[in-house]
């Protein structure tokens, strides 16, 4: 019988989101330019140019501006990408080229305190390209305070969600170009439908059931109610169906990963 | 005092091949004890079980008395690996590559910056202290890797080829402070594929092959055993010299184009008269070494 320590997780994740933001730190200037630059690009684009076909729309019984509409999807989209990314190319590459988890399993973190580690570190990158991109579109006045701030710990939340399934794709991806195939089915169809462009009521019906099922929906519709300075009840299930998708994924992940780092 | 490493009838078996087949050994506190076997012998395998890296599949393992894997942590910060690949951070610097690695061992900032300068120093990489760890040379970056599994101050140091790629200025300065090390109580456990550096650094070695233990010992007395005292080396031998060595009860291997003699006392009186009577040129006598030993019993053959 493989004789296995148990499942160990403890305080000392942190150490590996240190090493995480150490080497940030290096390139931190660089790292900081998406983040500040996309939104101006997309409301530069969307705002000025497709506003003027699109007009305003309809959303929950009021008429808004198409940039007023996009703005908070631009932030949610931003958490997708930033911890999904991180714990996909990003993990691998420590994983498999530099070999830095291998490193690690020299010393006394575990394997779960690695992964716990990586994802919260994708996480938090998440939450910095919020609080970048947030600065910039409040110049626009697009964000209401106090509540908008609310969207900060909703970034970590949604990151641990994108990184969780982010990092148990990489527990079961071979090679690095395979991340292609997650992201043309996974990411890129939430990116356009989960009521991030237009909203959900112009899909058919089957198509609008289908979208309440992706999380970006419920991300979106939760950076669009915080920003426009709602809260709501119905933000409770979002945030339940964002709990409920961690308390899944995030044991999988780690799990997964075990199995792909101990030989 | 106790065994540094008990490991008892260790294997480790991946789907259904046997990488390490019921092997049992020690390594005793301040000595210094070596792995040696062809590629794929089952080394790292069995290295990667000592500091809980992966799991065993059968046996029993004490590590400082404590049993494995189930100490995982408690063994691991006493101990500091030097694994077979360098896995430093690229993006980082020297110092910094020490320093993120001295919190994983929940040391505190001013010390880790000490022990930090301190091996610099000590592995002669102070002067290259603020360049990226992708820029170093392979020599450099090697002994960096050994800087940093020394930042834990371990009782126990083990090392997977440690100087395999150096050059011999490299290897001979990491060898010094390997002494330097052993001098100061620490056990190491390494594995080699140079025999030099084996004899010179082990007060004790095995020789593995397909995962099992050929034989254990000190590396002269494995020497005397299994080469013998000299050695005579022929290239290209004549028939009758073949014809004459077979009838002499000589221990002698022929590989055809080269005829190896293993002489177990003095081989001076054989070899002036191989030398006198079958080749003028082509024919050494040596002082039988390790590398003998280890091709006399893991064979000549290719591996992998
Ligand atoms: N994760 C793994 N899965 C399957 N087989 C493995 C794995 N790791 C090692 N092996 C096999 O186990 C055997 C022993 O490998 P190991 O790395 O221990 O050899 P080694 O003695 O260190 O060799 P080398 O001198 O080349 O480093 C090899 O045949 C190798 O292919
Ligand atoms: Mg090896």
């Amino acid at each position: 019988m493989t004789q296995m320590p148990s499942v160990q997780i403890s305080r000392r994740f942190f150490r590996v989101w240190q090493r995480n933001f150490s080497v940030y730190r290096q390139n931190w200037k660089i790292s900081f330019i998406p983040p500040l630059l996309e939104p101006l690009f997309y409301l530069l684009a969307f705002g000025v140019g497709l506003s003027a076909l699109v007009g305003d729309i309809q959303y929950k019984g009021n008429e808004i501006s198409y940039v007023r509409f996009i703005a908070p999807a631009l932030i949610a989209i931003n958490i997708m990408y930033n911890a999904f990314f991180e714990n996909t190319y990003g993990s691998f590459v420590r994983m498999y080229y530099q070999k830095t988890f291998d490193a690690m399993m020299a010393t006394p973190l575990s394997v779960e305190e690695i992964i716990t580690g990586e994802i919260i570190w994708g996480a938090t990158k998440s939450v910095i390209a919020t609080a970048i991109m947030m600065a910039v579109i409040s110049l626009f006045g697009l964000i209401r305070y106090p509540q908008g701030l609310l969207i900060i710990p909703l970034a970590l939340l949604g990151g641990i969600a994108f990184g969780s399934v982010g990092m148990f794709i990489t527990g079961i991806t071979t090679h690095i170009e395979l991340f292609n195939l997650p992201i043309f089915l996974f990411i890129t169809p939430m990116f356009l439908f989960s009521g991030t462009f237009f909203p959900i009521e112009n899909l058919p019906l089957w198509a609008q059931h289908l979208a309440d099922f992706l999380p970006l929906t419920h991300l979106v519709n939760l950076t669009r109610s915080l920003s426009s300075g709602l809260l709501e009840a119905s933000m409770l299930w979002a945030l339940g169906y964002f709990l409920v998708f961690c308390i899944i994924f995030f044991p999988l992940a780690v799990h997964r990963m075990h199995r792909r780092l101990i030989k | 005092m106790k065994n540094v490493i008990e490991a008892k009838h260790l294997r480790k078996i991946f789907g259904d091949f046997v990488a390490v087949d019921d092997i049992s050994f020690e390594v005793l506190p301040g000595e210094c004890f070596g792995i040696l076997g062809p590629n794929g012998a089952g080394k790292t395998s069995t290295i990667r079980m000592l500091y809980g890296f992966s799991p065993m599949t059968g046996g029993i393992l004490k590590v400082f008395g404590l049993p494995m894997p189930g100490c995982f942590r408690a063994v691991k910060a006493r101990t500091g690996v030097c694994q077979q690949e360098n896995n430093l951070d690229p993006d980082l610097t020297v110092i910094q590559n020490l320093e993120v690695f001295a919190r994983y061992f929940d040391i505190p900032k001013a010390p880790a910056r000490e022990k930090a300068e301190n091996l610099l120093k000590f592995m002669a990489l102070d002067h290259r202290r603020e360049a990226k760890a992708i820029e170093l040379s392979g020599g450099m970056k090697r002994r960096l890797v050994l800087a940093r599994a020394l930042i834990n101050e371990p009782e126990l140091l083990i090392l997977d080829e440690p100087t395999t790629g150096l050059d011999p200025q490299s290897r001979h300065q990491v060898w010094d402070r390997l002494e330097a090390l052993r001098g100061k109580g620490l056990s190491i456990l390494l594995t080699t594929h140079y025999m030099d550096e084996a004899s010179r650094l082990c007060d004790r070695l095995m020789i593995m092959d397909h995962g099992r233990v050929l034989v254990q010992g000190r590396p002269v007395d494995l020497i005397r055993k299994y080469a013998g005292h000299d050695i005579i080396e022929i290239v290209e031998p004549a028939d009758v010299l073949k014809a004459h060595v077979r009838t002499q009860n000589l221990e002698y291997e022929d590989l055809g184009h080269r005829l190896i003699i293993y002489i177990h006392e003095s081989g001076d009186r054989l070899y002036h008269e191989i030398s006198d009577r079958y080749c003028t040129e082509g024919c050494i006598m040596r002082m039988a070494t390790l590398e003998d030993v280890f091709l006399r019993l893991t064979g000549r053959e290719l591996r992998e």
